[in-house]
């Protein structure tokens, strides 16, 4: 199966939990076994390629010039890790299935399983580290959702979000750590970073990536000190504990270390950092892990010490090590996983899994106990369980290792951490299973079904079997070593073994098994004196830094986002031009290159015109009629310069939406006040206006530094000036634009403002139904004309009406080859209509419209459409135009587009759009009891008298 | 002639700007408007200044200028219609509800009154 399906199949599975939760819980965990079946499937069949020692590869160049490829690859040690998230993945799904009550959402629940178990395939299969940051992030999403899947528990949301926070800061590091590997590497792709030891151990960059690396690492593995998440995230079903919290999630961090080992690793710096790190949680986490009374808190800081443990081993640096990390992390997933799973079971059958409160529960849970107990000896490091094997090799391997200077002091402190691990063991038993029957659970505990008990039975099998015949897990270990050295190192000629012999490590492994064994026996008292001076709880701390924190951003927050608009705009407007000046005085220019125009006087007269509108306007903006009127005066200038300056369909268009926007604002200011009281004070005027002159300013340099000098590239028109007529079939080249080259912004853009006029329709029916209405009828009515709708008018716009419509079609039709075309037609059209509507009264109009607005609107777009999806039957992209010429006698020949349907299209859409927003306006102003005739004129000297002053 | 076009463009953006740094609605929307305009102006200038070339294909002519800014500024001008358009309804609407077209309602919400809920209560 393809590595693209094996990493894609979860993503796409994860729809199925969901759509299947209709069909019961059965189907829903059904459809995510057998979407995660069929990928262990998948996988499995690359096991012989990976046996023979290759490295499968599927390749997708996505984005090449910025080294983000789509790239996955399988070797050991990705094989390994996926087949453990896939099949523990299964035992887990199949647990979860009887774990979760029936008001739990199941659908919910496996689509964020699976979710996160895409995630995770991600990453140990990902050749290309930006793709494994991206699975990585959504490994930290994923396990949000799901610690915080109980969303009515507090401390699920809580741990949620402390996981969230930890491991996603630790992300944000693993980035740059990440990208400053690729940058020495020269590639982001690992199969290329991996051959690249010396160069990269040699950078300069070394240090802060490999400190950046391990950032992100240790926060995801939960290593000291940002250890203090994981015991949090056990607020999450206990399903979740078991896969994210023991199996998978927090071995993300060990596997990133493993498969960077052998270019990172066997420096300085590597070796104290991880090895230091790794030993002191080891060490830290044990001790806290016995005095928990929690179950999975005792687990969750259990494997805290685990992932220690390997860690420590990574760091070592040596071929041994990683050979018995590797070991151990099978070993550790597969104990723990089962222990987890005993916890939830005597959670879920207990209704408590505070230690205090069970014990004596060998007799009335007996499958349970055996499981527990089995992974749990296996934990604590007795003989015959796998736990013993790795723990005896670890012990060894710290014998060897020497950290500043003082050998004893590894040895010493790894006995210490095997110590209390045997001790926490021995107590998970002990509390919970042994010990006299209690009358006071809060529920009668029993044995679960076999849907509960069979996930981690199974897993026993494998403890033990590993535990008695370690030589059958022996070329898998190898051959995932064998990956993780790469070429830095030799694999060790050592073998998996139950007896190493009398040496120091056995006499270590004794001294921990029969400490572990006193200090159980003396627990009572020791536990009251660490809850007298037991160390401060990190939530408390956590909670304090992230308190902090709020307090400044809500400062912040207040004295920049007051919600005042205003003041975003001044902070706004303050700052672009502080970077712009900053940009200015630090950059350089080059000298101008192009020879100003000469400036004409007409040029002048109009830009002089400008200048009075708009001091006026500032001036008087107060009045809001004069205002309107000296807007529009700016734009008519705009107008007439884009005509001059060679913008024939600019000046067109700018023309005629200077009108309608002049009528849109005319309507509005029917509701609005008709004066600004003066607010401001003077100081704040000034203020003000200093900003805004700065703006101006800076806006007035920008574009004059740009005016004079040619563009830095050859600009992309001379393309659409030498293909406008071949290619397109027309001779005016914006149009050709519009229409053909960039079809599909404009096809955007008529849906942007179909959207906008639906919007204003919307909005009107909703001011409609609510209050205002009444407000509206109650309106105080200033003076009003005393012929509304005067006769010469009414005249005057009906005669007009043929012409204007004329006139459209003439610009639409000659759009194509002559300044013109749809937008602009639309606009014509549609302001030739809403004379109509002013000259004749809202009523007379209306019943004279026979097609609804948006209707017109949704013609358009869909015109446009379907002449795009048109292009396809002739074997082109979607949009791309035909175009042919044509002869019928008597006319000349004539040429035919398909560019004219989709401008038929953005046509509609624009006269739909504009008569839209005009008429909600309108409609809000004939609800104000406004008087509308049924009648086009008051005056009417042909109407009869009597039904005249029935309609006055 | 680019000296005009500079100043020009100058010249709204500062109207503009201190149009929305005014307290009501109805200069905020014309102040959108003037900056609008720069903006169209600007994007146009973009592909620089010409006299006599349009962008329309002619036998015999080598020169026109830039058409892609033009097409561009073409339906910006059209959307920014569409903008307005939506920008003023929602004032009008605002002013009809509360009788009121003040910009800030700045007696709604104090300072600080987005203060963050306390440690316990944040999950929720």
């Amino acid at each position: 199966m393809s590595l693209f399906l094996i990493v894609a199949l979860p993503f796409i599975g994860a729809l199925l939990p969901g759509l299947m939760y209709q069909a019961g819980r059965q189907a829903c965990a059904m459809a995510t076994f057998l979407v995660t079946l069929t990928a262990f499937i998948g996988l499995m069949t690359h096991l012989p390629a990976v046996l023979a020692g290759e490295v499968v590869q599927a390749r997708v160049d996505w984005i090449p010039s910025l080294g983000l490829n789509a790239n996955f690859f399988i070797d050991g040690l990705g094989f390994f890790f996926a087949a453990l998230i896939l099949g523990i993945g299964l035992l887990i799904i199949t647990y979860g299935r009887f774990y979760l009550s029936r008001e739990d959402n199941m659908g919910e629940f496996f689509t964020y399983l699976l979710l996160f178990q895409g995630a995770m395939v991600g990453i140990v299969l990902s050749d290309n580290i930006l793709m494994l940051l991206i699975f990585w992030e959504l490994t930290s999403l994923s396990s949000f959702l799901l610690i915080g899947y109980w969303k009515h528990l507090e401390e699920g949301r809580q741990g949620a979000r402390m996981a969230l926070t930890v491991t996603g800061m630790g992300g944000l590091a693993l980035i740059g750590g990440m990208v400053l590997l690729g940058n020495i590497a020269g590639s982001y792709d690992l199969t290329v970073i991996l051959e690249n030891r010396e160069v990269i151990q040699e950078s300069p960059m070394y240090l802060p990536a490999l400190i950046l690396i391990l950032l992100g690492c240790f926060t995801k593995s939960a290593q000291f000190p940002f250890h203090f998440w994981l015991p949090h995230a056990m607020a999450a079903p206990t399903p979740v504990s078991a896969y994210l919290h023991s199996a998978t999630m927090v071995k993300a961090g060990i596997f990133l270390m493993a498969r960077v080992w052998p270019v990172m690793s066997g420096t300085e710096a590597w070796f104290y950092l991880v090895t230091g790190a790794g030993l002191i949680t080891m060490v830290i986490a044990a001790i806290i892990a016995l005095f928990k009374s929690d179950l999975k808190g005792l687990l969750a800081f259990s494997t805290v010490s685990h992932l220690g443990l390997i860690t420590m081993l990574l760091g070592t640096g040596t071929a041994y090590g990683a050979l018995v990390a590797v070991f151990h992390i099978l070993n550790h997933a597969t104990f723990k996983a089962a222990l987890f799973m005993s916890a939830g079971i005597v959670d879920h059958e207990a209704k408590t899994r505070d230690i205090t409160r069970l014990g004596g529960l060998r007799s009335l849970m007996p499958i349970t106990f055996v499981i527990a107990t089995i992974a749990a000896l296996s934990m604590a490091g007795i003989p015959l369980f796998n736990g013993f094997i790795s723990k005896e090799m670890m012990l060894k391997e710290t014998t060897k290792t020497v950290l500043f200077d003082m050998p004893m002091l590894v040895p010493v402190l790894a006995t210490i951490g095997a110590l209390f691990s045997a001790a926490y063991s021995f107590r998970f038993i002990g509390h919970t299973f042994l010990g006299p029957v209690r009358d006071d659970y809060p529920a009668k505990p029993h044995d679960p079904g076999v849907g509960m008990w069979g996930p981690p039975a199974l897993l026993c099998v494998l403890v033990v079997g590993i535990g008695v015949a370690p030589f059958l897990a022996e070329p898998l270990v190898f051959l995932v070593t064998e990956a993780v050295l790469g070429n830095a190192a030799e694999l060790p000629d050592e073998h998996l073994k139950i007896w190493h012999g009398v040496n120091a490590a056995l006499y270590m492994s004794i001294i921990a098994v029969a400490g572990g064994l006193i200090l159980l026996a003396a627990f009572n008292p020791m536990a009251r004196s660490w809850a007298a001076a037991g160390p401060p709880a990190a939530k408390g701390i956590f909670d304090a830094i992230i308190n902090a924190f709020v307090s400044v951003a809500t400062v912040i927050t207040a004295r920049l986002h007051d919600g005042a608009l205003t003041r975003y705009a001044a902070i706004f407007g303050v700052t672009v031009v502080a970077l712009g000046v900053h940009a200015y005085f630090t950059g350089s220019t080059t000298a101008p290159t192009r020879d100003m125009l000469p400036m004409q006087p007409v040029a002048i007269v109009a830009w002089l015109l400008l200048l009075i509108a708009t001091c006026m306007l500032l001036v008087y903006h107060n009045q809001r009629y004069l205002a309107l009127v000296l807007t529009s005066v700016v734009g008519l200038v705009i107008a007439m310069g884009f005509a001059y300056l060679s913008a024939p369909d600019l000046a067109l268009t700018q023309i005629s939406v200077e009108v309608v926007t002049a009528i849109l604002l005319l309507l509005a200011l029917n509701f609005l006040p008709r004066e600004t009281p003066i607010e401001s004070s003077a100081l704040r005027r000034t203020r003000d206006g200093v900003i805004a002159g700065a703006a101006g300013l800076a806006a007035a340099g920008l574009i004059y530094s740009m005016l004079i000098r040619d563009a830095v590239g050859v600009p992309i028109s001379e393309y659409h000036l030498a293909n406008s007529k071949p290619g397109g079939g027309g001779t005016n080249v914006v149009n050709v634009i519009l229409v053909d080259f960039r079809g599909f912004d404009t096809f955007g853009e008529i849906i942007v403002l179909g959207i906008a006029a639906v919007i204003i329709y919307a909005l009107t029916e909703t001011l409609l139904s609510s209050n205002v209405r009444a407000r509206l009828l109650n309106r105080p009515m200033g003076n009003k004309a005393g012929d509304a709708h005067p006769l010469m008018m009414v005249v005057m716009t009906r005669v007009m009406m043929p012409i204007v419509l004329m006139v459209g079609v003439y610009i639409f039709l000659r759009g194509h080859n002559e300044p013109g075309g749809g937008f602009i037609s639309g606009l014509v059209v549609a302001i030739a209509l809403v004379v109509q509507y002013m000259a004749s009264g809202f009523d007379w109009a209306e019943k004279r419209q026979r097609y609804p607005y948006h209707g017109i609107i949704g013609a358009g777009v869909l015109i446009a459409g379907l002449t795009g999806i048109g292009a396809f039957f002739f074997d082109t992209e979607f949009l791309a135009s035909s175009f042919g010429y044509f002869t019928i006698p008597p006319f000349e020949e004539f040429e035919l587009a398909t560019a004219l349907g989709f401008d038929l299209g953005v046509f509609l859409c624009v006269v739909g759009a504009v008569l839209l927003s005009l008429e909600s306006f309108s409609r809000l102003g004939r609800r104000s009891g406004e008087q509308s005739s049924e009648y086009a004129m008051d005056i009417d000297p042909s109407r009869e008298p009597e039904s005249e002053e029935k309609g006055g | 002639m680019e000296i005009l076009i500079a100043s020009a463009v100058g010249i709204l953006t500062a109207a503009g700007i201190y149009l929305i740094l005014r307290k009501r609605t109805f200069p905020v929307i014309l102040g959108t408007a003037f900056i609008s305009y720069a903006v169209n102006v600007f994007l146009f200038a973009s592909g620089r200044l010409a006299v006599n070339q349009p962008p329309v294909l002619q036998k015999g002519v080598e020169l026109y200028s830039d058409p892609l800014p033009q097409a561009l500024v073409l339906t910006a001008i059209v959307i920014a219609f569409g903008m307005t358009a939506v920008v003023v309804m929602i004032g009008v609407g605002a002013y009809l509800s509360s009788q009121d077209d003040h910009i800030d309602d700045l007696d709604e919400v104090p300072p600080g009154a987005a203060v963050a809920p306390k440690e316990e209560g944040a999950g929720s």
